[in-house]
């Protein structure tokens, strides 16, 4: 079953940032600099590492700092090695009142 | 048209890899003289010396099965014969190629007499981790040679477990040589607020005992006792098999921008044993780190392809000890520490080295991965240190 699952106010997460909504699976919540917002599974596919919590995000490009793993925010497909596997990525509502919610 | 890899480790497994992913199509032979099936090295002087277990494979076997290469295990290539396009291993074959990948790695050094005692081990294989592994279990008395990542690794992992640990290095403060005496300072303070004695600015004179090690006798006249010894001095590119090949060796295989062994069109070189040109230094180089390899197998699969290379990325490596984690970027030993923040006995360390110019071309960073990729951009973009926006560290902030 789908779960609609609150993330943020949307004007919380900078462009150019990204957050962790708990939650199993824990989902990370990335915007870009045009400010648009996108998630994936928050937990790096190489090693246990929470993308959201602490990474480095260039535009639509995240790097999880402990292998330095690179992901498509926006397909979830790795970029590099080690990373192999791609993240899973799911839907982000951004409703008429600012808040957004990733669909799980 | 055949591509044959030598060497089944990071480089040659993640080079096979990197071949199917953009499409190459030809058979891949790939050989390693090892009999494990293809595992990834940076556990070996970390997890698999605190607990039994297995090698940590570097891919499942259904992906093994779906990479489509013929893995001959337990073969040592012996000899190159180039102009013929042949390699001639251990078991006596022949292996035929039309492209030749090397990724051989390297061949820890050891100490003279080391070869004729139990209990003196380099850890560079999974029998080389589980042998320390299950000495360290047996309650040993532990020496390490050389207070580098392996050594600091390996003395960590006998700590853990309660074990004492002597560790001799020649340096005055281990790792002067890559980070200078100030930072090299704060981090060998990790080893003693763990509990390892080190013996620095001192060498190793010889080894001591009949059949098993029982101590290592130091330059300055003393002696340690010891049952077991973890030799961690460096290691030389396994290029031995290349003698009379006629390939450019010069500590390493010699190779253009692009991987592609210098005057041999049709051989490449990858991971520790390339000496090349790499994007953020000046001249060729080798580089021993997991990342290297890594990066080497994408960019010798575009080469072999005709793809667009890989955007260069700076170096990077990391060290656990004592259950903190040492991440290095850049190349720190081409400059001079220029701002430090923090200290090991606080939450976070940093460290950042730039050029004469003031410019940032390295950071060491103790447990603040945030600060590292800071750094790590501020490296590729040549960031003068003074602008770094470093925020505030973890260390100051809690």
């Amino acid at each position: 079953m789908q779960e609609r699952r609150f993330a943020c106010a949307s004007d919380e997460l900078e462009p150019g940032t990204s957050m962790t909504v708990p939650g199993d699976p824990p989902v990370a919540v990335f915007r870009n600099e045009a400010g648009d917002f996108f998630a994936t599974a928050d937990t790096c596919t190489h090693e246990d590492w929470s993308l959201g919590t602490d990474s480095d995000l260039d535009d639509e490009e995240v790097t999880c700092p402990l292998h330095m793993a690179r992901f498509d925010i926006r397909t979830g497909k790795p970029l590099c090695f080690p990373a192999t596997v791609a993240l899973a990525t799911f839907e982000v509502e951004v409703a008429a009142d600012g808040r957004v919610y990733v669909v799980v | 048209m055949t591509t044959l890899i030598v060497g089944a480790s990071v480089a040659g497994i993640r080079t096979a890899q990197a071949l199917r992913m953009v499409g190459h199509r030809d058979a891949i032979t790939l050989i390693g003289e090892e009999l494990h099936q293809p595992y990834d090295k940076p556990p070996l002087s970390k997890e698999c010396l605190a607990e039994p277990g297995e090698p940590v494979p570097l891919l499942s076997n259904d992906d093994l099965v779906a990479l489509d290469v013929e893995l001959r295990l337990g073969v040592r290539a012996t000899s190159l014969d180039a102009e013929r396009r042949v390699v001639r291993t251990s078991t006596g074959e022949s292996f035929d190629y039309d492209r030749l990948v090397i990724a051989t790695g390297v061949t820890p050094r050891s100490l003279p007499g080391a070869q004729h005692l139990a209990g003196v081990h380099t850890v560079r294989t999974y029998d080389d981790a589980a042998a320390v592994r299950a000495s360290l279990a047996a309650g040993r008395r532990v020496v390490v040679v050389g207070g580098g990542f392996i050594g600091a690794e390996v003395a960590s992992a006998a700590r853990a477990q309660g074990l004492p640990v002597d560790l001799v290095e020649p340096q005055d403060v281990p790792m002067t040589h890559l980070f200078g005496v100030e930072v090299a300072t704060e981090i060998s303070r990790l080893h003693e607020l763990n509990g390892t004695v080190v013996h620095a600015g001192v060498g190793v004179a010889g080894l001591e005992g009949d059949g098993g090690v029982t101590g290592v006798r130091l330059t300055d006249g003393r002696r340690l006792d010891a049952d077991l010894v973890v030799v961690g001095i460096g290691a030389a590119p396994a290029t031995d098999w290349l003698l009379g090949s006629g390939l450019p060796v010069d500590d390493g295989v010699l190779c253009d921008e692009q991987l592609r062994v210098i005057g041999f069109p049709d051989v490449y070189a990858a991971g520790d044993v390339a000496r090349w040109p790499m994007p953020f230094g000046e001249r060729p180089v080798r580089v021993e780190h997991w990342t290297n390899a890594n990066e080497h197998a994408a960019l010798v699969a575009a080469t072999i392809t005709g793809g667009a290379p890989p955007r260069p990325q700076p170096p990077y490596v990391w060290s656990d000890q004592y259950g903190r984690r040492i991440q290095i970027v850049g190349t720190p030993r081409a400059g001079r520490a220029a701002r430090l923040v923090g200290s090991v006995t606080e939450a976070a360390f940093v460290a950042i080295f730039a050029d004469d110019d003031g410019r940032t071309v390295g950071a060491l960073v103790l447990d603040d991965a945030r600060t590292l990729m800071r750094c790590r951009k501020a490296v590729a973009a040549r960031t003068p240190v003074c602008e770094l926006q470093l925020g505030v560290p973890a260390a100051v902030r809690a």
